[in-house]
């Protein structure tokens, strides 16, 4: 997540879980967090419970906005301006932190001039809230000792996603909420082992650990310990190698566990571009439809089948262990990686996952401590870890930032790329719910979670309903620019006239046929949440 | 009948719960949550109750597959491998590492997305690696 790498030198969440019950002012911005996380939802809740207060930003009435002691009902892509909004009102009431700023952080001065050049009231007229409520929630937030900010995906994919994360940031760095116990900034992640995935250097710049491939000190070291020379240009990302891939030179690609084609915007645009690859191997549980372009696919083990390390969202390094042998032929991907290498002369003998780690610990700082005995009768690790001597971390920048100081990177707004007109009159917005996870392809195989979700729906305002005649459960087609899908609607209050949501876990209506690929330009995070769309009654 | 519970840890959302697989005769048929946990502190969403499930469904892939005659067939490892690794010793000897790409996996452990991205590095000679944490 490149904002809070940019401004704290580190991406991840700064806090623990449990550390969330005990703050005493809660931010949410742009998370459906009962849904997408429910055990941070139950900390939130308690906390509430114990007297916390709850702010939460969002365009739709959710769970947690019902608990809420000020809900923001921001209009949908309008976070810069209402946190630019708030940090007005903390600037204008001299409620900052001095010292913080002056002892840990640099470049105020432009924040500051950022901030006086835009108009109070234009900024809240922006995001459609009432201004009190500004007031009050910037007001909460900045006095409170302990003051904890969750955000997830509702702020980072965006267009301007990073900028987006970056004036999370500042506002949290004005008011010095964040180098303790119970305060912070909180990036929720998503999938099980997206931090995992990050630390490992799955990721086309650095190798494990956010050490850079472009740094020619790390290369050695990389090249020396893997005895063989290594590349030097930082690679493609995701996008770029699923809907241009072919376009930017890829010839064969080999998938592990993902599935692009439904979950990546603009779906029709990855099958085509897989398709045409001369190579596509995938190694999956099932034959999603990314495994079905594919030509040859593995069967891989579940995570129930293996052994490994697992790093939740509060960065803890967990040992996930295998319960069962594989069913029919499957093998771990652990397994396929080697067979792989091994027939490519590179031979890769480990005998069990403990062995990588051991390796993992030796080439990456930030897991220098963490091996698999230590793992097996504690609860797990938070890196950063760098010996074995060391506790784990349970809370990041104690004394100093991971990059010093703390830098403030001012932004101004940025309108969603793709706006409602006379031919799209409405503002979808995507997310996920709570009985299914991503794409859906591991839940919707659960029979019971089905069963409480069959298929998609759209929410939209009864009042939109009732303008375009559209009945409470009635099917329709949804069309943008992109493509178009089929529907059942849900008249409900939750969202606000003008807009509507949907999730995107279903395969009978791939919503990101519709959406929008336009990226974040830091940290290419494409913009699924917000795009225009059409809606026909379907007879 | 002998029951045996396995430590372990939900993989369906960045929460990490912990979790005891409940095992009899190689078969899970049930979990609960870890109660001392930090997370889940004797607690799981409806995910993590249902969350092996998944694993018995139908719908398993359980041998490889290859395609022929624009159709995927069921084949042997040896096969699926070896065309797998022609494919890419094809492309590498005649266009270079940087003709292929891999994504990871946010729902694979650690020690594989090491593995991937050293497999990327050190034998496909390409930094064109992701995952999805992106999206
Ligand atoms: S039990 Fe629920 S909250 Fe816990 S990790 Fe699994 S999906 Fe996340």
């Amino acid at each position: 997540m490149a904002g809070l790498a940019t401004t704290f030198g580190s991406g991840a969440m700064t806090n623990s879980i449990e550390e969330i019950s005990g703050s005493e002012v809660i931010f949410v911005i742009g998370s459906n967090t009962t849904e997408a996380h429910p055990q941070i939802a139950r900390r939130i809740i308690k906390a509430v419970d114990n007297g916390a207060t709850l702010i939460v930003a969002d365009p739709r009435n959710t769970v947690l906005s019902e608990f809420a002691h000020i809900h923001l009902r921001l209009n949908p892509g309008t976070d810069i301006p209402l946190l630019n909004a708030m940090m007005r009102v903390i600037l204008r009431e001299g409620l900052i932190d001095d010292a913080f700023i002056e002892m840990r952080t640099e470049n105020f001065n432009s924040l500051r001039n950022t901030l006086f050049a835009q108009d109070f009231e234009a900024l809240v007229e922006i995001t459609g809230i009432e201004p009190s409520l500004i007031e009050r929630a910037a007001r909460l937030y900045a006095s409170a000792q302990k003051a904890v900010i969750c955000y997830c995906l509702g702020i980072t994919q965006h267009v301007c996603g990073t900028a987006n994360v970056e004036s999370i940031a500042n506002l949290a760095m004005i008011t010095g909420h964040v180098e303790q116990d119970y305060t912070g900034v909180n990036p929720l992640r998503g999938q099980s082992n997206v931090q995992g995935a990050c630390d490992m250097g799955a990721l086309p710049g650095v190798f494990p650990g956010y050490q850079s491939v472009s740094d020619e000190a790390i290369r050695e070291k990389f090249s020396r310990a893997w005895r063989t020379k290594l590349p030097e240009a930082p690679g493609l990302t995701v996008m770029d190698m699923t809907h241009e891939g072919v376009k930017n030179g890829i010839r064969a690609m080999f998938i592990m566990g993902e599935n692009p084609v439904l979950s990546d915007p603009d779906a029709s645009r990855v099958e085509k571009n897989l398709g045409s690859l001369d190579f596509l191997a995938v190694s999956d549980i099932f034959l999603t439809e990314t495994a079905q372009l594919a030509d040859v696919v593995f069967p891989a083990a579940s995570f129930a089948e293996k052994t490994g390390t697992l790093t939740n969202s509060e960065r803890r390094v967990q040992l996930m262990r295998k319960a069962i042998e594989p069913v029919g032929e499957c093998r771990t991907d652990m397994e396929i990686i080697m067979a792989i290498s091994n027939r490519m002369d590179y031979p890769m003998d480990y005998e069990e996952p403990s062995e990588v780690m051991e390796e993992i610990a030796l080439l990456t700082p930030i897991y220098g401590g963490i091996f698999h005995d230590r793992l097996e009768h504690t609860w797990g690790i938070q890196w950063p870890c760098p010996d074995r001597a060391h506790p784990g971390t349970p809370y990041l920048h104690k004394y100093s930032f991971a990059r010093g100081r703390g830098l403030f990177v001012p932004a101004s707004h940025l309108p969603p790329k793709e706006l409602p007109d006379s031919d799209y009159p409405f503002l979808l917005i995507t997310g996920r719910t709570y009985h299914h996870y991503h794409t859906g392809g591991m839940t919707r195989a659960s029979e019971i979670l089905s069963r409480e979700e069959k298929e998609a729906f759209l929410e939209m305002n009864p009042k939109d309903a009732e303008k375009n005649s559209i009945r409470n459960g009635q099917m329709v087609k949804l069309r943008s620019r992109r493509g178009e899908i089929t529907v059942r609607t849900k008249a409900t209050n939750r969202v606000p006239e003008g807009v509507v949501y949907t999730s995107f876990h279903f395969v009978e209506s791939p919503v990101n046929r519709l959406t929008n690929p336009e990226r974040d330009p830091v940290a290419k995070c494409p913009e699924y949440k917000v795009c225009a769309v059409a809606i026909e009654p379907v007879s | 009948m002998q029951m045996e519970h396995v430590p372990s840890v939900c993989c369906f959302c960045g929460c990490g719960c912990g979790l005891y697989f409940h095992v009899s005769q190689g078969r899970i048929t049930g979990v609960s949550p870890s109660r001392n946990h930090p997370v889940s502190k004797g607690n799981l969403c409806v995910k993590g109750w249902h969350s092996y499930e998944s694993v018995y469904s139908p719908k398993r892939l359980t041998h490889p597959l290859v395609r022929k005659n624009g159709r995927l067939v069921q084949a042997s490892w040896d096969e699926a491998l070896s065309i797998t690794v022609d494919a890419f010793k094809g492309v590498l000897s005649q266009h270079g590492g940087s003709a292929i790409g891999l994504l990871s996996s946010a729902k694979c452990t650690n020690e594989e997305n090491y593995l991937l991205q050293k497999l990327a590095r050190a034998v496909l000679k390409t930094n064109n690696i992701d995952h999805c944490a992106r999206l």
